[in-house]
C-alpha cells in the first residue's frame, strides 16, 4: 500500500482511504478513489464497497443508505427510494436486473483501503 | 414420437406476448419443466415486462409501475422487450420481428386483446384514447392536465372504470353507453338501476341506450365534444373508448390459421391450433370458437398449454366469468348465472333503499343449488356466495345476503371444494393446507397458493380463513421484530431500553434494516433519549434525520428554518435572503408558511446552520417525522372578521411540539374565526376560533387522500386545549403503526373517534396522567438539533463531502438556471415515480375487461 495510489494514474492499485475508526458501525461515508465516488461501508465485522451512485435515482448518494440484513444478506438501502442492495453481489434484492458496482475494500494497518473494480 | 406429439417434446420454445397470461404460461412451465426441455424465448411488443393489467386503475390512486409488475427474472427466459412478433412462417418454424427471426418447435401466441374503436368519425381526434395499457393511462394523464371534461364511451367495466379514473384526474366525466343500463354483462335492471344512482351521486353523467355518432373536435384541434345518435351533444376535452376488446388475432390470420367465429386463434381444448405446433393462450384463443376477456380463464389456458408441452393431458375446464369491483365507491359483484338463463330457475331478490343495496340470488327450481346472482352497493357476501355456485346453498338465501358478519356468510362455513380464488383456481382446502404447512398471514398465503394476488378481491376470506384456523395474524413491523410498532414503544419505554442493539438482541434478529431502524429511532427520540446523531443512533437515522435537512433528486439538501406560526420580522426575512444568497441556493415558500432553501451540499450544512442560528432560527424539522408547522391566519389582531388571536396560539404550540418525534409528520394550524382562512380542518390538529374559545379539530390530512379532521371538542379555554392535544399526540405517538397519520390512527382505532375521547378527555385507561408527563418532558427537554450539532466537532465530521477528500465537493452536484434561480441541471438524476417502494394499496380493482 502506497498514497501514492491516490493519483488517477494508477487505476488498479489500492488506495488508502481513511482510519477504520473514522467509520461508524452500519454508517456509510463517501470516498474519492481515482476519481470514482465510492460508498464505504463497515457492517458485521466487514468492509464493503460499492459506486456511491444510485443505480436508479441517478444520484451520488448510497454511501447515505441504511445499512441492515434481509434474510441473513448484508445490505444497503438507497436514501432515495429505497431499493434494498445485496452488499455481498451489488444485486438489488427489490428490481430485478438492476446492480451497484462492487469495489474490493480492506484493512491494513489501521488503514482502510479500496480497490476499483473495472466497469462490466 | 407420434404425429401429434410433434412439438410437445422439447426444444426451443417462443411465447408471443408478455401479458398477465403470457407471464403465467411462462412461469407455469418452467416451475414443471425440471428436466429443462425447453429453451424459451419471449417477444414482448411494450418496452415493460408483464404488468398487472387488473390493477391498471390503481395507477392513478399513486400506484407506481413497479408495484404493477408481474415479472420476476429467470435465467432461463430469453425476454425481448420492444420486439414484437411481425410474421409466422410455419413452413419453416420461425418467427419473424424486425430484429430476426426465431425458430420454434412450439410456438405460443399470447398476444392478448386490443380495445375496439367503433368505426365512428373523430375517433383519431389528438385526446382520444384507448384503457389498455400503462402508457395509455400516462398519455391520458398527461392529456387531462388542464382540460375540464371528459368522457367515456362505454358504460361496462372497464368503462366505469376509465369514468371513475377521468373523475380523479379531476375532470367533469360522462359516460356514453349503447345498452339501457351500466355494466349490461353483469347486472340485471334492477341493479343497473340502483348503480346509475351512485354513480349520479358522484356527478358523473350517464348517457344510456344511445350510441355516439361522431366525435367533433373542439377549437385547439383535439377533441371538443361527442355527437350522440339522438342529437344531443356531450362536452369532452378527452375521450376515452372502452367499447369492448377484440383478440389481437392478425398473426395467426396472416399465417393462415383458422380463426373463431368472432376472431381470435381457433383452438381445441387442449389450446392448440389446426397447426400442431401452435398454440394460443389467454384472450386471443378462441377456445372451441369462444374468445375469454377474463384473466381467470386466460390464466387456466395458460396452465393447459403448460401442461401439454410437458406431456401431459390437461383440456380447459370452461370459465368462470364472475367479478366484483369496486368503481366510484360502489361495489358491483355478479357471479354464475347473473341474468339467469338456466331453464327454470327462480329468482330471490332483496332492495333495500335506505342503505342502497340491491341483491339477487339466481336459485336452481327446486331452490336448493345456487347458479348465480348480482349484488350492487354491499358485495360483502361475494366471496362466500362465488364459491358455493354450483354446490348446495350454505344458508337459507336472506341469511346469504345478511351484511357482513351476519349469520352464514363467514368464509369458515365454505366446503372444502370451494373456490376461494377464482383469478388463480385456489379453493378452500388449498388454503387449509397452506395454513396448516406453517402459512401464517395473508402475504404467506399469497406466495405459496397465488390466492388473492390476481384481483385481490378474496383477501377478506383469506383473513377470514386464517382466524378460521385459529391463526393469529401477523403485526410483526418487519422480519428483523415480531412485534409491532406499539409493542416495540412500550418494550423501550418499559423495560428502559435505550440502544438499537440492545433492542434487536433481546427481541429480535438479524441487522435490522431500513423499516426497523427509522421506527426505532423515532421511538428513542420520542422518550427523550438524547440527539439523534449521538452514539449508535446516528446509523439508524432516514438521511433526512441524519443530515437533519431533507434529501433532493440530485442529492443535494434543503434547509427549512422554524418559523413559528408563519410569523417573521422583516431583520430575519432579509437573513434568509442573503444566506440563500451567499450559498445560492434556490429558495421557494412552503404550504406552511415558511421559506424552504434547496440546493445544498452535506459540508455547507453546517455553515447554513451558523448563520441562520446566529440569527436566533432553528431547525424546522422539516426532515422529520415531527412536528412540521402550525400554520395561522393574522387573526383578531388585524382582521376586522377575527375573534381570537390565532397567531399567539400557533407560535405557541409550534414552540411546545417543536421537536417531537411522532409515527409521521404532524400538521397544525389555527384560525382566527370560522371562516377558517388557515386551512385548519386539513390538519392532524386544526383549531378554529369561536366567540368563546377554540374548536378543536382532529385528524385531518391534505396529500394523497384529502381528508377533513373531525370535530373534536369545543370553546375550549386554551389550557384545555393544550392538554387535549398534549393527550392526542401523546396516545397518537404511543399506539400508531409505523408511518400511519393521526387520520388513519382513528379510522383504524376500535370505536374511533369516541374512543378516543374517552381515553383523553374521560381517562378511561388511566392513561392521562402519564400521558400529561411525557409532554412536560418533551418540553422540557427541547434543544436546537441544528445548534447541537454546530457545538459538538464529534457530530459536525459527519457532515463531509469525501472522507478523504474533504475539500472537493460532491462533482455530481451542479445547477443550472430557471426563472432566475439555480435548479438542477439538465441531465442531471431523476428518479422517476416508478421507483417507489411498493407501499399498501387500498383497493385492488378486480376484472375489467367485457
Amino acid at each position: 500500500m502506497t498514497v501514492a495510489t491516490m493519483s488517477r494514474t494508477a487505476t488498479r492499485g489500492w488506495t488508502a482511504v481513511c482510519p477504520l475508526d473514522r467509520l461508524d458501525p452500519d454508517r456509510g461515508v463517501a470516498a474519492l478513489v481515482d476519481g470514482v465516488q465510492v460508498a464505504l461501508f463497515r457492517t458485521g465485522g466487514e468492509l464493503y464497497a460499492v459506486d456511491n451512485l444510485d443505480p436508479v435515482g441517478g444520484a451520488y448518494v448510497m454511501s447515505r443508505g441504511i445499512v441492515g440484513s434481509r434474510g441473513g444478506l448484508p445490505t444497503l438501502a438507497s436514501p432515495l427510494h429505497k431499493q434494498v442492495y445485496d452488499l455481498t453481489t451489488g444485486r438489488c434484492l427489490d428490481l430485478a436486473g438492476v446492480a451497484l458496482r462492487r469495489h474490493e475494500a480492506r484493512c491494513r494497518d489501521g488503514l482502510v483501503e479500496v480497490r476499483l473494480r473495472p466497469e462490466q | 414420437m407420434s404425429e401429434r406429439d410433434a412439438g410437445t417434446g422439447g426444444g426451443r420454445l417462443v411465447v408471443v406476448g408478455n401479458g398477465m397470461v403470457g407471464q403465467r404460461f411462462v412461469e407455469a412451465l418452467r416451475a414443471r419443466d425440471h428436466d429443462r426441455r425447453w429453451r424459451v424465448t419471449v417477444l414482448a411488443e411494450e418496452r415493460r415486462p408483464a404488468y398487472d393489467r387488473v390493477r391498471l386503475s390503481a395507477f392513478f390512486d399513486g400506484v407506481s409501475a413497479e408495484e404493477l409488475n408481474l415479472h420476476t427474472p429467470d435465467d432461463g427466459v430469453e425476454l425481448r422487450l420492444g420486439e414484437p412478433a411481425l410474421a409466422v412462417d410455419r413452413a419453416r418454424r420461425v418467427v419473424r420481428t424486425a430484429a430476426g427471426e426465431h425458430p420454434y418447435d412450439a410456438l405460443v401466441l399470447a398476444t392478448g386483446s386490443s380495445a375496439f374503436v367503433p368505426p365512428v368519425d373523430g375517433t383519431d381526434l389528438p385526446g382520444v384514447f384507448v384503457y389498455r395499457t400503462l402508457d395509455d393511462l400516462t398519455a391520458i394523464r398527461a392529456h387531462a392536465a388542464g382540460r375540464r371534461t371528459g368522457a367515456v364511451i362505454g358504460g361496462g367495466l372497464l368503462g366505469l372504470e376509465a369514468a371513475n379514473a377521468l373523475r380523479l384526474l379531476g375532470l367533469a366525466t360522462s359516460v356514453v353507453e349503447f345498452a339501457p343500463r351500466l355494466m349490461p354483462v353483469q347486472v340485471d335492471e334492477a341493479g343497473g338501476a340502483m348503480l346509475r344512482r351512485y354513480v349520479d351521486d358522484l356527478g358523473v353523467t350517464s348517457y344510456l341506450g344511445v350510441a355516439t355518432s361522431a366525435l367533433r373536435p373542439g377549437p385547439d384541434g383535439t377533441v371538443g365534444a361527442l355527437e350522440l345518435a339522438d342529437g344531443r351533444t356531450v362536452e369532452a376535452d378527452l375521450v376515452v373508448v372502452a367499447a369492448g376488446i377484440r383478440p389481437r388475432d392478425e398473426l395467426a390470420r396472416a399465417a393462415g390459421l383458422p380463426l373463431g367465429p368472432r376472431g381470435g386463434v381457433l383452438v381445441d381444448a387442449s389450446c392448440r391450433s389446426a397447426d400442431e405446433r401452435i398454440w394460443a393462450v389467454g384472450e386471443c384463443a378462441a377456445v372451441d370458437g369462444t374468445c375469454h376477456g377474463l384473466v381467470a380463464p386466460g390464466y387456466a389456458t395458460a396452465e393447459v398449454v403448460a401442461d401439454r408441452l410437458l406431456g401431459g393431458a390437461a383440456t380447459f375446464p370452461g370459465a368462470d366469468t364472475a367479478a366484483k369491483l369496486k368503481l366510484l365507491g360502489v361495489d358491483v359483484a355478479s357471479f354464475g348465472d347473473a341474468h339467469g338463463v338456466t331453464p327454470g330457475c327462480l329468482d330471490v331478490t332483496y332492495t333495500d333503499p335506505a342503505t342502497r343495496s340491491y341483491a339477487k340470488l339466481v336459485l336452481s327450481d327446486d331452490a336448493t343449488t345456487l347458479l348465480g346472482g348480482v349484488l350492487v352497493g354491499d358485495a360483502s357476501a361475494y366471496p362466500t356466495l362465488r364459491a358455493s355456485v354450483g354446490g348446495p346453498l350454505p344458508a337459507p338465501p336472506l341469511a346469504l345476503l345478511a351484511p357482513a358478519g351476519g349469520p352464514g356468510a363467514g368464509a369458515g362455513a365454505l366446503p372444502a371444494g370451494a373456490q376461494v380464488c377464482s383469478c388463480n383456481a385456489v379453493t378452500r382446502a388449498d388454503i387449509d393446507a397452506a395454513i396448516a404447512g406453517g402459512a401464517g398471514d395473508v402475504p404467506a398465503l399469497k406466495a405459496c397458493t397465488r390466492a388473492g394476488t390476481s384481483c385481490g378481491s378474496c383477501v377478506p376470506m383469506l383473513k377470514q380463513l386464517l382466524d378460521a384456523a385459529g391463526v393469529r395474524q401477523s403485526t410483526a413491523l418487519c422480519e428483523h421484530f415480531d412485534a409491532s410498532r406499539q409493542e416495540l414503544f412500550d418494550l423501550v419505554r418499559v423495560r428502559g431500553i435505550r440502544t438499537f442493539s440492545r433492542l434487536i438482541a433481546e427481541h429480535g434478529r438479524g441487522r435490522g434494516c431500513d423499516i426497523c431502524k427509522p421506527v426505532v429511532a423515532s421511538i428513542l427520540a420520542s422518550l427523550g433519549s438524547g440527539h439523534v446523531l449521538d452514539g449508535e443512533q446516528a446509523s439508524l437515522q432516514d438521511t433526512n434525520d441524519h443530515f437533519l435537512a431533507n434529501l433532493q433528486r440530485d442529492g443535494s439538501y434543503s434547509v427549512v428554518p422554524r418559523i413559528p406560526g408563519g410569523e417573521i420580522t422583516p431583520e430575519k426575512l432579509i437573513v434568509i435572503g442573503e444566506v440563500a444568497r451567499d450559498f445560492q441556493l434556490y429558495t421557494k415558500i412552503t404550504g406552511g408558511q415558511r421559506i424552504d432553501l434547496f440546493g445544498a451540499r452535506v459540508e455547507q450544512l453546517p455553515q447554513i446552520w451558523r448563520r441562520l442560528v446566529d440569527a436566533g432560527f432553528e431547525s424546522g424539522h422539516a426532515y422529520g417525522k415531527a412536528l412540521r408547522t402550525v400554520k395561522s391566519c393574522v387573526g383578531e389582531t388585524w382582521c376586522r372578521y377575527g375573534v381570537q388571536d390565532s397567531v399567539g396560539l400557533a407560535v405557541a404550540l409550534e414552540l411546545r411540539y417543536r421537536g417531537l418525534r411522532a409515527p409521521h409528520k404532524l400538521k397544525s394550524a389555527v384560525s382566527g374565526c370560522a371562516r377558517e382562512c388557515a386551512e385548519a380542518r386539513s390538519k392532524d390538529f386544526g383549531i378554529i376560533a369561536t366567540e368563546t374559545g377554540w374548536n378543536l379539530y382532529l385528524g385531518g390530512n391534505g396529500g394523497f387522500r384529502p381528508r377533513h379532521a373531525d370535530l373534536f371538542a369545543t370553546d375550549l379555554s386554551t389550557e384545555d386545549l393544550v392538554t387535549l392535544i398534549d393527550r392526542f399526540l401523546m396516545y397518537y405517538i404511543r399506539t400508531a403503526d409505523r408511518l400511519q397519520r393521526t387520520a388513519a390512527w382513528i379510522e383504524a382505532m376500535d370505536g374511533g373517534l369516541d374512543h378516543l375521547r374517552s381515553v383523553i378527555v374521560d381517562d378511561s385507561l388511566g392513561l392521562c396522567a402519564e400521558l400529561d408527563a411525557a409532554m412536560t418532558r418533551h418540553v422540557a427537554s427541547y434543544s436546537d438539533e441544528w445548534r447541537d450539532v454546530l457545538e459538538d466537532p464529534e457530530r459536525l465530521r459527519r457532515f463531509t463531502s469525501f472522507v478523504n477528500a474533504p475539500e472537493v465537493p460532491d462533482p455530481s452536484i451542479t445547477f443550472a438556471v430557471e426563472r432566475g434561480q439555480p435548479v438542477p441541471a439538465r441531465g442531471a438524476p431523476s428518479g422517476s415515480a416508478a421507483d417507489r417502494r411498493p407501499r399498501p394499496v387500498a383497493l385492488g380493482l378486480p376484472e375489467v375487461r367485457r
